[in-house]
């Protein structure tokens, strides 16, 4: 447990760094295969922690090397899994494992990564009240399988991640944007969508205006 | 005329399973984006069969932000105003979510005394925003009197928010680690007033309605969910407690020192628009309960933990969720270790919960859909982020 002081007080330069060097640091979860947790560079805060339960145990007798990493950070459990059996692992944490529920589904864009984006199911369970996140790791323009058939849920959640990021859920059923216009280019929350880009074309040919901003 | 001969007749006569049995056309209607029974700016595409609903389409993105991109470039602190524009009504709330999760990513706690003026302001605004409901979707439905009572309440709560932050609507109350403001001179005078004055006004509420039979036939059997459909869509808030389902947060993983507090969970039985007010109306009473022990044993105290004035959180990843007005609102932050998220993302319930319109509205008809998007009770600011 860190205490309050850990986090450094020093008043240093108030301004913000840009984000460009940020990607540079992996997040410990991301890390694909290392068996000992990459020691970050700060001593500060907590790492992730191995997370051993019966359940994981069966996760990683049933799909091998398929469950890439089980951990707990700060006391919230979440898995790493391959990207060709989250379906399965999704399914049989619904069917056999009572997660009823799925909560959310996002995605995080690490550009710099071989494989770009983290797609992240947080998943609860009534009967248990307990929470689980499950993470899988997909290159650009892989599609990540959709799961509208587990959790009717899905479907808007998935179609918001396809509008921001671009990502496919294979076997959805209308996968179409959500929050922005049909015709629109890019999807914003991909690293490389400025914050001030926008579609112009889109803009003037929609709007009428040279530009939104 | 025989009853067989009859039914015969009728299925010689009826054309194909999407057909009317004049073998008109459906009508494609668009009701909104302004139209005022939908809160905001939400379209609805309505497949109809003269006044029966075949299907629905929600086309939203209309109050689109980019909250989510906003975050990404801006310091925690500095976005910590910018949630209270998601649920405008309830904006207390959404700032409660948020300071918690950079708290969780932070590894602090607010002081105790902190909690409880986050619960107490919490509370009121979760009084404040089913209070706006009530008095809203009373006037969809045709009565139009429950909006002035309703409104009347809401002011008190809104200038105890005034007089403690100086705004009524986006308070922007609390801050990470705490609460910058301590209470002002006669706040808990003024709350325990509240309390007394609005506990016989809630009774008020429930004499314009309850029992007032156009309310009962427009929302009894209407909109109808079960408990196994809302986990299904993810549904959360008073319309899956209205459904059966006993589950709050506050009480299944208590935050901000909720475990103190002695309250039930009101639930219905039908899942119906009838039963999801009745649940609302519990819950108004529920938070009176809440508020009133909490505003009685604030503990003395630091209002504010000890958190670095530039705040750079451990690189990992939180979900911090708690049950808002509306229901489950959730905050997944990344951090890389630098003073700006590395990606945040809300999981709004208004966002989820419209998602099950569709399921409501199918086979009732056109009127319906109006009380049902009014039992949703839906913010368009938090669906489009």
């Amino acid at each position: 447990m860190a205490d309050e002081t850990t986090p450094k007080d020093q008043p240093k330069p108030p301004e913000t760094k840009p984000a460009a060097e940020k990607p540079a640091v992996t997040p410990p979860a991301a890390a694909a295969k290392p068996p000992a947790p990459p020691p970050p560079a700060k001593p500060a805060g907590p790492t992730p922690q191995p997370w051993q339960s019966e359940m994981v145990a069966n996760f990683k007798g049933r799909f091998g090397s398929g469950v890439r990493e089980a951990s707990s950070y700060v006391g919230q459990n979440y898995m790493v899994v391959d990207a060709s059996v989250v379906y399965q692992v999704l399914q049989v944490l619904r069917d056999d494992e009572d997660f009823d529920y799925c909560v959310d589904i996002t995605a995080v864009h690490y550009p710099k990564r071989d494989e770009q984006f983290d797609v992240v199911w947080i998943l609860y369970s009534f009967p248990r009240n307990q929470r689980i996140r499950v993470k899988t790791l997909l290159k650009d323009g892989a599609a990540a399988p959709s799961v509208t058939a587990l959790w009717s849920t899905a479907n808007w959640l998935e179609r918001e991640v396809f509008d921001m990021f671009g990502i496919g859920f294979e076997g959805h059923p209308d996968l179409r944007r959500i929050l922005l216009p049909d015709g629109w280019k890019g999807h914003p929350l991909r690293k490389e969508y400025s914050i001030l880009q926008q579609d112009t074309e889109w803009v003037k040919i929609n709007i009428g205006i040279e530009s939104g901003q | 005329m025989t009853d067989s001969t009859k039914s015969g007749f009728y299925e010689e006569t009826t054309p194909g399973k999407d057909q009317t049995f004049l073998d008109a056309n459906e009508l494609v209607l668009n009701m909104g984006p302004q139209h005022p029974s939908t809160h905001g700016v939400l379209r609805v595409i309505l497949k109809l069969d003269g006044e029966k609903v075949l299907g629905t389409e929600c086309v939203i993105g209309y109050l689109h932000r980019g909250v989510e991109k906003i975050a990404e470039n801006r310091t925690y602190a500095m976005f910590n105003p910018y949630v209270d524009r998601m649920d405008y009504v309830a904006a207390v709330s959404n700032g409660l979510g948020y300071c918690l999760a950079v708290e969780k990513l932070l590894n602090v706690e607010a002081p105790p005394r902190a909690a409880y003026i986050r619960v107490i302001l919490a509370e009121l605004n979760r009084m404040a925003s089913h209070q706006l409901w009530l008095g809203t979707h009373a006037l969809d439905i045709g009565a139009m009197t429950p909006l002035f009572y309703t409104f009347r309440d809401r002011e008190e709560i809104l200038k105890i928010f005034e007089k403690y932050c100086g705004a009524r609507l986006t308070t922007h109350a609390f801050r990470i680690g705490g609460t910058l403001y301590e209470t002002y001179d006669g706040f808990e005078q003024e709350v325990n007033n509240f309390v007394k004055f609005v506990t016989p006004k809630i009774d008020e509420y429930e004499e314009l309605l309850t029992t007032n039979r156009i309310w009962v036939e427009r929302t009894r059997g209407v909109g109808l969910l079960s408990g196994k459909d809302c986990i299904d869509l993810g549904v959360t808030g008073p319309v899956l407690r209205a459904s059966g389902v006993k589950w709050d947060l506050r009480k299944a993983q208590p935050y901000s020192m909720y475990e103190k507090f002695d309250f039930e969970i009101p639930t219905g039985e039908n899942g119906d628009t009838y039963d999801r007010y009745l649940v609302r109306i519990a819950e108004l009473r529920q938070s009176l309960r809440i508020i009133d022990q909490a505003v009685n044993s604030i503990p003395a105290g630091p209002i504010m933990a000890k958190v670095p004035k530039i705040m750079k959180p451990p690189v990992g990843e939180v979900y911090v969720s708690i049950e808002a007005p509306k229901g489950e609102l959730g905050y997944f932050i990344v951090s890389d270790g630098s003073t700006q998220p590395y990606r945040l993302r809300v999981r709004p319930p208004s966002f989820v919960n419209l998602q099950a319109l569709d399921k409501m509205v199918r086979g009732s008809l056109i009127a319906d859909v109006v009380a049902v998007i009014g039992t949703l009770d839906i913010v368009l600011g938090e669906v489009d982020r």
